[in-house]
């Protein structure tokens, strides 16, 4: 039996712990705004905080979330509010959005660390979040207004 | 609150209409509606509700233009709708909508003029009934925000009060009707925000991905690995022990041509997405491999460009370009190369169906829902009206969700098991079994005179053609692809001739955004680069020459047979006139003159496509070691009409990206007949790190009619990078992806 807490939740599972978080978040809790793009750690689109740590759901068995916090899109923010989140909309980032919700939590992140990330620090953080649409110039500025405070 | 609820219910309104049509009044809803007396559908598009919210109906699929909010904002302007009061419905698939294939950049020129008078229209009856109420001229009342003014008093009505008195009165016909003015534009020609934002950044917006339906099982499909070949035999034994998988289906194999029949293979069947996909993998198939087991990139390509160093078949003459070149003070050639492409979508193709009475209800990421139901009807033998379309949001398509095979396993999947059943493709899959872009050869050969100026050219391509995946054994281009920019180069020069070559398909050849243009456009916009060094000239006063005096091309030496995105020349005219423009405004923009630093480089690219006029200038950055990077990309564009200037930019935007990962990074290899890329780790794509750092976009203002937005951005990038490339070291590109390439 696997414990953890999911956007505050407690959830227990006793099915296969080596089930990808990604899977059971979708399938499972039927939460689906982590998205799957890849299932190999390579695009960024199933990111989530495990403890706080931006994570890729897709490529972390469901056994090293036990005894620990998850937060998912969906528990970012009680009202779609974060400051992330208010920004992207400042910013009108998203095209086709699928990406978006693994953008937000790896910027969310990222802001968290580094409250002013420089062009460099944003590189860094978000170079394993693909956006196919091609949205990296409105994220980068989305980055920059929620550390700015303007959104 | 009483509504009537397109996204459930099909018999919306009775009837088939044809796009343009006009259809008004409450007696056009079918007697199960009486549930909402008074409710009124003007149009196809259009519904009031009595409590005055306006149903705007999208038939239109979003997969990432912000078409959902764009092309409802068309109608809600003329409508005068308060967008608070606004509700946005997908449509289901339906012909009566017009077409529905959102693919070609054209949702907004096609369906433009038919929102605007389908608001229109509804805004005079709610004027006209408010004025029968006061008893006062239809002329003194003017609708403003959901309400009609009467203007000499300043009363108004609610669009709520209305609706009743407006559902009965007439329709106008359209000469009756007034469009307005440009003035008086609310939406128009403004930034708003995408329509799905919230949903987007909460993670609650639904995706094909996301779709679920009670009582539904997991589905994860084991196919050939080479086109065409079939399955011999299979074992599950290994796979049935898979937690969660329940059992296991074969699904017949297609037959030629393929279109968008499912391919065939073996189902693993499972209560998740995960245990499908593990069960999946514990398969043993074999497959008798067929003809294309031969196929090998590298040795495919080699005979693409011994085919365009022949001549071949005469799809366009000018002039007399043999004769030119003999006359020419300076002759040169090139060969060009774009290899394989794959769309990889964020959102591998993913479906959900339920077969149930002889009828198949499906949810799904589609760019056109009706060949959903021309697909699965086909399939499964029953009517296409049987089939019901949900269409979610689409985790991009790029032209690769305009098939929708994947909907069509589900289905077929459904029927066999007798439940809902929801297909997911890994990205393995997505990469492995795509309707790939065509590779494509070119050659060109340009005559210039003593001073320099372009005076003959010929351009001759081969590609697989597109017509493979209708048309079985199809070896030469269709009109639309030689119709991007093969025949239609924008230049105005005596001598052109341009050929097209046989090219056989050994996989699925599908569109990918821009299409025949990315070949074309890289080999066309590369060869006028090469053409103005070598006569010693400035690209741009080269390109600017080579449009002669700016007329309008008429095209009639192909007797009227150029396709031109399907609208007339006289209405979507190929002005050169237009393209000197944006040439010379994307030089401007970009300090084209300005003198750059060691490495660095700028090239412009100008092509027309979807009936947009675009010039790019890029710079890029080559370090010692031959890396490049793209500081800045300068779009000038000429679309004609623009609804959402910010939904205009971010498509440009996002076309500088897609168009280095052509350039920089993308290609598809094949060995054995099987595809050797499999994810994103060897079948790379834009990352934030090495995208355009700034792209630009100055946007022409226009009244022309509006033209495409989402692809012509693409094809001017490749070419446009490569000459960038030129310019900062000196080396010729001629074969994409850059990354293969030694600059150092």
């Amino acid at each position: 039996m696997i414990r953890l807490r999911v956007n505050g939740v407690a959830r227990q599972f006793d099915g296969d712990p080596e089930m990808p978080l990604l899977w059971y978040l979708r399938d499972v809790l039927e939460m689906t705004g982590t998205k799957f793009g890849c299932g190999a750690g390579l695009c960024g689109c199933c990111t989530v905080h495990l403890d706080g740590t931006a994570v890729r759901s897709c490529t972390t068995p469901l056994r090293a979330a036990a005894g620990k916090s998850v937060t998912t899109i969906e528990g970012l923010s009680a009202a779609g509010d974060h400051p992330v989140q208010k920004a992207w909309k400042a910013a009108n980032a998203p095209q086709c959005g699928y990406c978006q919700a693994g953008q937000i939590m790896q910027a969310a992140a990222l802001l968290k660390a580094h409250p002013n990330p420089t062009d460099a620090e944003i590189d860094e953080a978000m170079d394993g979040n693909l956006c196919r649409c091609g949205t990296y110039q409105r994220i980068r500025a989305a980055i920059l207004i929620a550390a700015g405070g303007k959104a | 609150m009483r509504r009537i609820d397109v996204s459930t219910r099909r018999g919306f309104l009775e009837g088939m209409f044809s796009a343009g049509a006009l259809v008004l009044g409450a007696r056009v809803l079918r007697p199960s509606l009486k549930a909402a007396p008074g409710a009124w559908s003007p149009s196809v598009y259009l519904g009031l509700e009595t409590d005055g919210t306006a149903i705007l109906v999208v038939h239109r699929s979003e997969m990432g233009t912000g078409i959902r909010g764009v092309l409802p904002s068309v109608l809600a302007d003329e409508l005068e709708a308060d967008l608070s009061k606004v509700r946005i419905e997908q449509a289901l698939g339906d012909k009566k909508y017009g077409s529905q294939n959102t693919d070609g950049s054209c949702s907004i020129r096609d369906f433009y003029a038919t929102f605007r008078e389908a608001g229109a229209t509804a805004r005079l009856m709610l004027e006209r009934a408010a004025a029968a109420l006061w008893k006062v001229p239809a002329s003194e009342c003017k609708a403003r925000l959901h309400t009609v003014v009467h203007t000499p008093t300043g009363r108004t009505l609610s669009y709520a009060s209305l609706v009743e008195a407006a559902s009965k009165l007439p329709v106008p016909k359209k000469d009756e009707i007034k469009l307005k003015p440009t003035s008086e534009f609310r939406y128009i020609g403004k930034d708003l925000p995408i329509w799905d934002m919230q949903g987007i950044v909460t993670g609650k917006a639904v995706f094909g991905q996301d779709a679920r339906v009670p009582g539904m099982v997991f589905a994860s499909i084991e196919r050939s690995p080479v086109f065409g070949g079939t399955l011999k035999s299979y074992s599950d034994a290994e796979a049935r022990k898979v937690k969660g998988v329940q059992q296991t289906v074969q699904l017949e194999h297609f037959k030629p041509p393929h279109m968008f029949q499912p391919l065939g293979g073996v189902a693993v069947i499972a209560d998740n997405t995960w245990s499908a996909m593990e069960g999946r993998k514990k398969l043993k198939v074999e497959w008798a491999s067929g003809a294309n087991a031969s196929f090998e990139s590298g040795t495919f390509k080699t005979g693409l460009m011994e085919t365009v160093r022949k001549p071949q078949k005469a799809v366009r003459t000018i002039g007399n370009v043999e004769q030119a070149f003999g006359s020419a003070a300076r002759v040169l050639d090139a060969e060009y190369y774009c290899p394989l492409l794959a769309h990889a979508s964020m959102e591998p193709p993913a479906a959900v169906a339920e077969f149930k009475d002889g009828k198949v209800t499906a949810w799904a990421p589609v760019q056109d829902p009706q060949a959903v139901q021309a697909t699965v009807g086909a399939v499964l033998g029953i009517p296409p009206e049987n089939v019901t379309c949900h269409v979610t949001l689409l985790g991009g398509g790029f032209g690769r969700k305009s098939k929708p095979d994947f909907v069509a396993e589900a289905a077929v999947l459904s029927k066999k098991v007798a439940r809902p059943v929801k297909v997911v493709w890994s990205r393995e899959e997505d990469v492995r079994f795509d309707f790939y872009h065509t590779p494509g050869a070119c050659y060109l050969k340009g005559g210039l005179d003593a001073q320099g100026r372009l005076q003959s050219l010929l351009h001759r391509s081969a590609f697989p053609t597109i017509n493979s995946t209708f048309e079985a054994g199809a070896e030469y281009g269709m009109d639309i692809e030689l119709g991007m920019n093969l025949i239609d180069p924008p230049i105005d020069i005596p001598n052109f001739r341009a050929e097209n070559g046989p090219a056989k398909n050994h996989v699925r050849i599908g569109w990918l955004r821009s299409v025949a243009n990315i070949y074309h456009g890289f080999a066309l916009s590369s060869f006028l680069d090469e053409c103005a060094h070598a006569g010693g000239k400035d690209p741009v006063e080269f390109l600017l020459a080579s449009l002669g005096a700016g007329r309008k091309l008429d095209f009639a030496d192909l007797g009227g047979k150029y396709w031109n995105y399907n609208k007339p020349l006289a209405e979507y005219p190929y002005d050169l006139a237009r393209m000197r423009r944006v040439i010379e405004l994307a030089a401007e923009k970009s300090e084209w003159s300005r003198k750059r630093q060691k490495g660095r480089g700028v090239g412009i690219a100008a092509l027309r496509s979807f009936l947009a006029f675009v010039a790019v200038v890029v710079e890029v950055d080559v370090d010692g070691s031959g890396n490049v990077q793209i500081p800045r990309v300068d779009f000038a564009v000429d679309l004609g009409t623009v609804v959402n200037p910010d939904r205009v930019r971010a498509q440009f935007e996002g076309a500088a990206v897609f168009g280095s990962s052509i350039a920089m990074l993308g290609e598809i290899t094949a060995r054995d007949g099987r595809i050797v890329q499999s994810n994103y780790h060897n079948y790379p794509v834009m990352r934030m790190r090495s995208a355009p750092r700034e792209t630009r976009v100055h946007i022409v203002q226009s009244t022309e009619p509006p033209g495409g937005a989402g692809e012509p951005g693409v094809p001017p990038m490749a070419p446009a990078i490569a000459n960038a490339i030129f310019a900062a070291t000196g080396k010729r590109v001629r074969e994409l992806p850059v990354r293969k390439v030694k600059l150092a």
